[in-house]
């Protein structure tokens, strides 16, 4: 499928616009990784993914997509409002109370487009994994896609759940880590080091990737292209997504403290300045 | 006091094992999922005739739990074996954001719950797995008695939507319960009416209540006795029916007094009809090795326990 990489670009803008808003409106969420993964989403719900909006929660015959790193909650929200699940309108109740888009993402508001709870980290690849072994249960050739944080791979469960993809050669799954190198108490480098991520997932059997520019959307599309390429050959596919955290939004990028801050008035007027409004403003 | 008799003893965990073959062959949908425990939870079986349908997820729980969630979006009706421990507490986490709080239609099916693991000791005798269920909101917790009773709970499942925790154990015991007994989830069953004590019991204990209802017969004193083989949702109808005859109640089972079966009752009476009662339980410990008979009576879980409880608590009216 050839994509159009301007039309793309101009539904990040929005989506990093809506991003803004609603953490500024609520005072409260997670910023620097929505915005450094913006890019990504809108490459896998408006390019790589065959998906139906109106929602059949078991999607037979669609691919599947699920946030591990649920604090990016925002990012996920817009791009599923954006691409027609519910209305761009219920962004604005993002964190209050009574509403569907709960702080961290989840099935028990019926929020369309949502499939699992995530949120506790270190979940969401088990849980792709079992999604991608009904596939395959039901022939269904269609993809698990999964995104996890990188801060997230210190969990133990991701380990858990990566040998078991390799060893039952889960070669329907897509996964990525938002390679961003920050947590929030810090770099992850400091934190609690990650190692060599290449040779920690080759060595658990994966077929490992960079999209080196994360934020490109050119180069997300020809990643994407080649991980789905490299897909159905016995092995899951990992793509270390090698993004900046608050990516668009020039005062947020290149810090870790952006994690999970909100902007107030000024800081919000100027990343609005930084990404024009494309698709009308909720 | 009804007799009640069995021709042979069998372990729970059998009763599972026989179950799900049948859920099995019932419906096509249903899944299985263990953690290298095949032969302790008797899985056997169903792999054999469905091996395509098994999820052998090696030493990984966490993972385990997560991989059940996961199919369930596929339709799929996950049954997961490990032991009791291993299916909780290990757990928790997992369980409550991937399975609970996501409302999946995932089958926790423990085995070795309790004391009667027996030798291995205090580190896989979970005594904490009914309070940290029913805690769950939402959360379908059953305890059942005998391989049968275990047995017809297990193809019950099948058509019970909503993420539920089946408990069972490890060594034989008296298979008393019809084969051929429909199970009701959230329906008490009663052994034996009574007028002056009731006692209200789960898992290993209902035959120790059967047997302490006969040696309370023996004293004169007419127990009523009920199996509740559904901890949440409770049937409350049933116990404050009886409660309401009796006038007093002992709760026995095979957990730590805090959290089980004895607190879930002890708020419904508490709220609705209060009323003496007593509790046979582990009084807030851990366990230790030995045989699993010998951890019984040590730990005060027997006849003996029921009939000394159900007397002191008549004098408490």
């Amino acid at each position: 499928m050839s994509a159009d990489i301007t039309k793309l670009e101009q539904i990040a803008s929005q989506v990093r616009r809506d991003i803004v808003r609603m953490v500024h409106s609520c005072q409260s969420g997670h910023p620097g990784g929505s915005l450094g993964c913006t890019d990504y989403f809108v490459a896998l719900y408006f390019h790589a993914m065959k998906h139906d909006p109106s929602f059949n929660f078991n999607a037979a015959g669609e691919d599947l997509f699920f946030l591990s790193n649920g604090h990016i909650s925002p990012v996920f929200y817009s791009t599923l409002a954006r691409a027609g699940y519910f209305p761009a309108s219920e962004l604005a109740t993002f964190r209050q109370i009574n509403s569907r888009l709960q702080g961290h993402p989840t099935t028990h508001e019926h929020l369309p487009g949502i499939r699992i709870a995530s949120g506790s980290l270190g979940q969401g690849l088990s849980v792709a994994i079992g999604a991608a072994q009904a596939k395959k249960l039901d022939k269904d050739a269609q993809t698990v896609y999964v995104l996890l944080g990188d801060g997230e791979l210190q969990e133990g469960q991701v380990w858990e759940a990566a040998m078991y993809a390799a060893h039952n050669k889960m070669d329907n799954v897509i996964a990525a880590v938002d390679y961003n190198g920050a947590q929030i108490d810090g770099a992850t480098k400091d934190v609690l080091s990650l190692g060599d991520l290449r040779a920690k997932w080759e060595a658990f059997g994966w077929d490992v990737l960079d999209i080196e520019k994360g934020n490109d959307m050119a180069s997300i599309i020809s990643g994407l292209d080649e991980a789905k390429s490299r897909s159905g050959q016995g092995k899951p596919v990992m793509i270390l997504l090698h993004t900046g955290m608050g990516y668009g939004v020039d005062f947020m990028m290149g810090s870790h403290k952006w994690h999970g801050v909100a902007p107030n008035d000024e800081q919000l007027a100027s990343a609005l300045a930084q990404n024009p409004e494309t698709l009308g403003d909720y | 006091m009804k007799k009640y008799t069995y021709t042979e003893s069998k372990d729970t965990r059998s009763g599972f094992g026989a179950g799900l073959l049948e859920a099995g062959k019932k419906n096509e949908n249903v899944v299985a999922l263990c953690a290298d425990l095949i032969g302790s939870l008797k899985m056997n079986d169903f792999i054999k005739e469905f091996p395509e349908r098994f999820f052998q997820i090696g030493i990984a729980e966490a993972n385990m739990m997560g991989i059940a969630a996961g199919l369930t979006i596929g339709d799929k009706i996950p049954f997961t074996g490990t032991f009791a421990n291993f299916s909780t507490g290990r757990v928790y986490d997992q369980i409550r954001q991937s399975i609970a709080y996501s409302g999946k239609n995932v089958k926790i099916c423990a085995s070795h719950a309790g004391l009667t693991l027996g030798e291995d000791g205090a580190t896989h005798q979970i005594l904490e797995d009914i309070g940290l269920m029913k805690m769950l909101p939402g959360m379908t917790v059953i305890n059942t008695c005998d391989f049968n009773q275990t047995k017809a709970a297990t193809l019950a499942l099948v058509d019970h939507v909503g993420p539920t925790y089946l408990r069972f154990g490890r060594p034989v015991v008296p298979n008393f319960t019809p084969a051929d007994q429909e199970f009701v989830i959230g329906k008490a069953v009663m052994l034996n009416e009574g007028t002056d004590v009731t006692i209200v019991a789960t898992g290993h204990l209902v035959w120790e209540a059967i047997q302490a209802g006969e040696e309370l017969e023996k004293l004169g004193i007419s127990a009523e006795i009920i199996n509740i083989h559904t901890i949440k949702p409770l049937d409350e109808e049933a116990i404050l029916a009886s409660v309401a005859k009796t006038k007093c109640v002992v709760t026995a089972e095979e957990h730590n007094r805090l959290g089980g079966l004895g607190d879930s009752v002890a708020q419904v009476l508490a709220r609705q009809l209060p009323s003496p009662q007593e509790y046979v339980a582990v009084d807030d410990s851990f366990g230790e090795s030995g045989k699993p008979d010998e951890l019984m009576d040590k730990y005060g879980l027997n006849a003996a326990a029921i009939v000394a409880a159900a007397r002191k608590v008549i004098t408490r009216k």
